[in-house]
């Protein structure tokens, strides 16, 4: 639905000429995040300050248009889809680190921040940031922010929420505020505890104030190959179980090594059923040391090959092929279905058993490749949108694999967020009143409902499948 | 209503991109930071996913052709990084010089766009014509003419025009190691001269007879980039003829536009084409014969970074001088706004990318600005003049390293 001519000059008058997009041709480029459906939002707005932000919030409010934040569009659940149109509060305008305090070891960065500017403007200081999502040449903090997103050295370092200190948010109704502050503990209710992770739907935010860590005096990474993904799982858990928790500890599949290799180069076996990497950090004694140990786990574990990157170029290289993974996966079909359900770790071999199960049931390809450490998995249904009838078989298998990880114990998400394709699965894990309870908190926030709507929550008058939704974008009209 | 996907019913030209080429994209959005003109706009519009996305759209008949469509593909500098950064292989490079040469064949011509596609083929393509285009422009410089009109400024100071030396061959200097085509080129003898002298004697140094084979002329890399790919066609044509008169091991260029040009189009020629900071590393120079004391921060041409993925052999180059001292931009490898002909006509977003790349440079304060394409040498130096930083030099690669060996005479 187009805007009101009048509502439009408005909205320019505030973040300037040019800064506001409402052509339907350009509008069609921000349908779309990295998952799998779309909506077309109704302008594009991008302020440059936090004041513009708040007078685009409050003009929205008073015409009820929904709003919706989006950062580098690279979200893998449809967070940043406008799924009832609105606005698009594009903040990739605001990309400045302000300030970067080693002292206090803390970082103040405006949210479209990319998160590996923010590492590389970190590393001056010797400091790091420590939640490094795959996306991070790409994602931005306020995204980061939104989804509380993880990343590899999350295992050891906890995700997003252990390091955001404060925000300065918007609210839906154009007040803004800060929550937090300078230290990760503060009295009261845990306001800013609620905001990490709300993908959008409770507030604004235009400022994040984020903890950064010492970069460690030494690093190890060790890649390990294994016969069988079975047997990888098991050396997961010998680490584990030895009261072990390495930086980080991540999983591929066959398929993933294979798909990767041919990109990044990277060395990884591509006879290989499954290849661990293994990275330990902080003091040289103690990292040697515990070193030993693993290497002796992962060899008990059937591992061959083990390799410890020689310097800082071959770690990097070991761990752009891990990160650029999804991606990668292009090169077997154009198009992919990712699930981050997460389960127990000891179940991880049972899951991945029944993910392949279902995937051979689909005749669907699917790779994993994933946070074993923590037992987040990421199964990737690999198909081809060209080929007819395809997506219901797609959605059936995705379904399927996340039931078999509710079964095991497990749970929905573990970094990507809910957003619209997993927000018809929530009654699986969560009983109404769980339900109920959380839209309240939604409602103390937004009463009007204007903040991302249609996301996390299951909405009754849609059907859950996403296919059921043809038409929500683009590519949705070619099945 | 429902398309068929598989029977494009918009994207109907001969050189379109093909339907399996963009469906590479996975829509993943790691490429959006490499891309300069996102980076400086925020703006998806200006992106690579956006364009692969518009184009997708375009070619399955979701949307139709329209000029704002074209704005955003003409917007691309083609500076590939996307392409290095991509994990899932997009041919960005192709897909954007496809596109482009369906755009050509749709639009309805502009004055603009005439005026382009006929300088590449009436100038470009015939070496007098161009010799004597420069000695033109050399004269309207001795007379002060130049500085009237904007794209006269953008041009460095011009010397004397290159020439292959008679017998179109130049020995080795000591053992003959290889045998070398060179690549004369078309713009380089006529702005860059010093660099082609310097070239040749460092291939010389390293052992190479160096052939020049008569009759060659533009590579057509300009013509590609733009959608002409009829006229670089017509061009691979003459080229594989004169390169194909004599036997040679290696062919040798030191522009980065052309090299990639020439590996990803030529078919026949491509395995055997080496940049020469690449061949240079590889064969191996003498040692330095006197030390070259500059501070120098090194520019990586786009179509060398992205499109060749060469970044360390001119560096490794540059540090086995002794006395240099390499300082690093905060990002060497982001475009600097040249592009081939994007300067001319996209001067608004050039000049924007151009900004940012100052910024950059000057922060470092380095005496020699060292690059490895004549279009980044000129956009550099024209930045430069204009900031009134004319004192810091831009030079070719091979103009620093000639330096460690002084000729005797």
């Amino acid at each position: 639905m187009a805007l009101p001519a009048a509502v439009l000059h408005d909205l320019e008058r505030i973040v300037g000429k040019g800064q506001v997009i409402a052509d339907p041709l350009d509008l069609r480029i921000f349908e779309r995040d990295a998952s799998i459906t779309g909506a077309l939002p109704d302008a594009i707005v991008l302020p440059a300050t936090h004041d513009e932000a708040q007078q685009v919030v409050k003009l929205a409010a008073r015409h009820g248009l929904p709003v919706v934040p989006r950062g580098a569009g690279t979200g893998l659940s449809g967070g940043a889809v406008t799924l009832h149109g609105g606005i698009a509060l594009q903040l990739s305008r605001m990309r400045r680190v302000i300030k970067i305090d080693p002292e206090e070891k803390t970082a103040l960065v405006q949210p479209g921040v990319v998160n590996s500017d923010l590492q590389h403007a970190a590393s001056h200081h010797g400091l790091f940031y420590a939640p490094d999502p795959s996306s991070q040449k790409a994602c931005t903090i306020g995204g980061n922010v939104a989804e509380n997103s993880g990343g590899p050295h999350c295992l050891y370092y906890g995700v997003t929420t252990n390091h955001v200190l404060g925000v300065r948010a918007i609210f839906a109704d154009g007040s803004s505020a800060w929550l937090g502050g300078d230290s990760l503990h503060q009295p009261g209710y845990d306001l800013l505890g609620v905001l990490v992770g709300s993908e959008g739907t409770l507030a604004v935010i235009t400022e994040v104030k984020l903890r950064l860590v010492s970069i460690p005096e030494h690093i190890v990474t060790l890649m390990a190959a294994f016969p069988t993904i079975e047997t990888a799982s098991h050396a997961v858990s010998d680490v584990i179980g030895h009261g072990i928790v390495p930086a980080a500890l991540e999983m591929m599949d066959q398929v993933t090594i294979g798909a990767v290799e041919a990109h990044y180069k990277a060395g990884y076996p591509t006879e290989a059923g499954a290849v661990l990497l293994v990275e330990m950090d902080g003091l040289r004694e103690s990292c040697t040391e515990l070193t030993g140990t693993v290497r002796s786990l992962l060899e008990q574990n059937e591992a061959t090959g083990l390799r410890e990157a020689a310097d800082a170029a071959e770690r990097e290289l070991l761990w752009a092929g891990r990160k650029g993974a999804i991606g990668a996966l292009g090169r077997i079909r154009p198009n992919y279905y990712l699930h981050d359900g997460v389960v127990p770790r000891s179940r991880l071999p049972g899951v991945l058993r029944s993910v392949s199960e279902i995937g051979e049931h689909y005749q669907l390809p699917v790779a994993n490749v994933f946070h074993a450490g923590d037992g987040n998995l990421h199964p990737n249904i690999l198909f081809d949108l060209r080929d007819k009838g395809v997506l219901e078989q797609v959605e059936e298998a995705g379904e399927e694999m996340l039931r078999a990880v509710v079964e095991a114990g497990g749970t929905l998400s573990g970094e990507h967020g809910i957003g619209i394709e997993k927000n018809s699965f929530m009654p699986w894990i969560y009983s109404p009143d769980d339900l109920a309870a959380m839209r309240q908190v939604k409602e103390v926030f937004d009463s009007a409902g204007l903040l991302n709507p249609g996301k996390i929550f299951p909405d009754p008058d849609r059907e859950p499948r996403l296919l059921a939704r043809a038409g929500l974008c683009a590519e949705a009209r070619w099945w | 209503m429902a398309v068929d996907i598989r029977d494009p019913k918009t994207f109907q030209g001969p050189d379109a991109p093909s339907d399996d080429d963009l469906a590479t994209c996975v829509h993943c959005g790691l490429c959006l930071n490499a891309c300069p003109t996102f980076r400086v706009t925020g703006l998806e519009t200006e992106s690579p996913r956006g364009r692969i996305y518009l184009m997708t759209q375009w070619q399955r008949g979701e949307l139709p052709y329209s000029e704002d469509l074209a704005r955003h593909i003409d917007l691309c500098l083609g500076c590939r990084t996307c392409e290095a950064v991509c994990p899932s292989g997009v041919p960005y490079g192709r897909i954007i010089e496809h596109g482009r040469a369906e755009l050509e064949r749709i639009r309805r011509p502009n004055p603009k766009s005439m005026v382009v596609k006929q300088a590449l083929r009436q100038l470009l393509g015939h070496p007098r014509r161009l010799r004597l285009a420069g000695g033109v422009t050399r004269l309207a410089q001795r007379l002060r003419l130049t500085g009237i009109v904007g794209p006269g400024r953008q041009l460095p100071s011009l010397a004397k025009a290159w020439r292959p030396p008679p017998g179109n061959v130049a020995p080795a200097i000591g053992e003959r190691r290889y045998r070398v085509a060179f690549l004369n080129g078309c713009v380089m003898p006529i702005f860059y001269p010093h660099a082609h002298d310097a070239s040749v004697r460092l291939l010389q140094l390293a052992g190479c007879e160096v052939w020049f084979p008569p009759g060659q002329r533009c590579c057509g890399a300009l013509h590609a980039h733009n959608g002409d790919l009829e006229g670089a066609r017509e061009l691979r044509g003459h080229n594989a003829a004169a390169f194909g008169l004599e036997s040679f091991d290696y062919l040798v260029v030191n522009s980065a536009g052309c090299g990639s040009h020439l590996k990803d189009f030529y078919a026949n020629l491509g395995a055997r084409v080496r940049d020469l900071s690449e061949f240079l590393l590889e064969a191996g120079l003498p040692p330095p014969e006197q030390p070259v004391n500059v501070r120098v921060t090194y520019q990586d041409a786009c179509h060398l970074a992205h499109a060749q993925r060469i970044r360390k052999q001119p560096r490794e180059l540059l540090q086995a001088l002794p006395g240099i001292e390499l300082v690093e931009m905060e990002n060497p490898d982001i475009c600097c706004g040249s592009a081939g002909i994007y300067n001319a006509v996209q001067p608004e977003m050039s000049q924007r990318i151009l900004a940012e790349k100052l910024d950059d440079l000057l922060s470092r304060n380095p005496q020699v600005v060292v690059t490895g394409n004549p279009g980044c040498q000129m956009q550099i130096e024209a930045g430069l003049r204009e900031r009134g930083r004319g004192d810091v030099r831009v030079q070719h690669l091979a103009e620093l390293l000639v330096a460690a060996y002084p000729k005797v005479s």
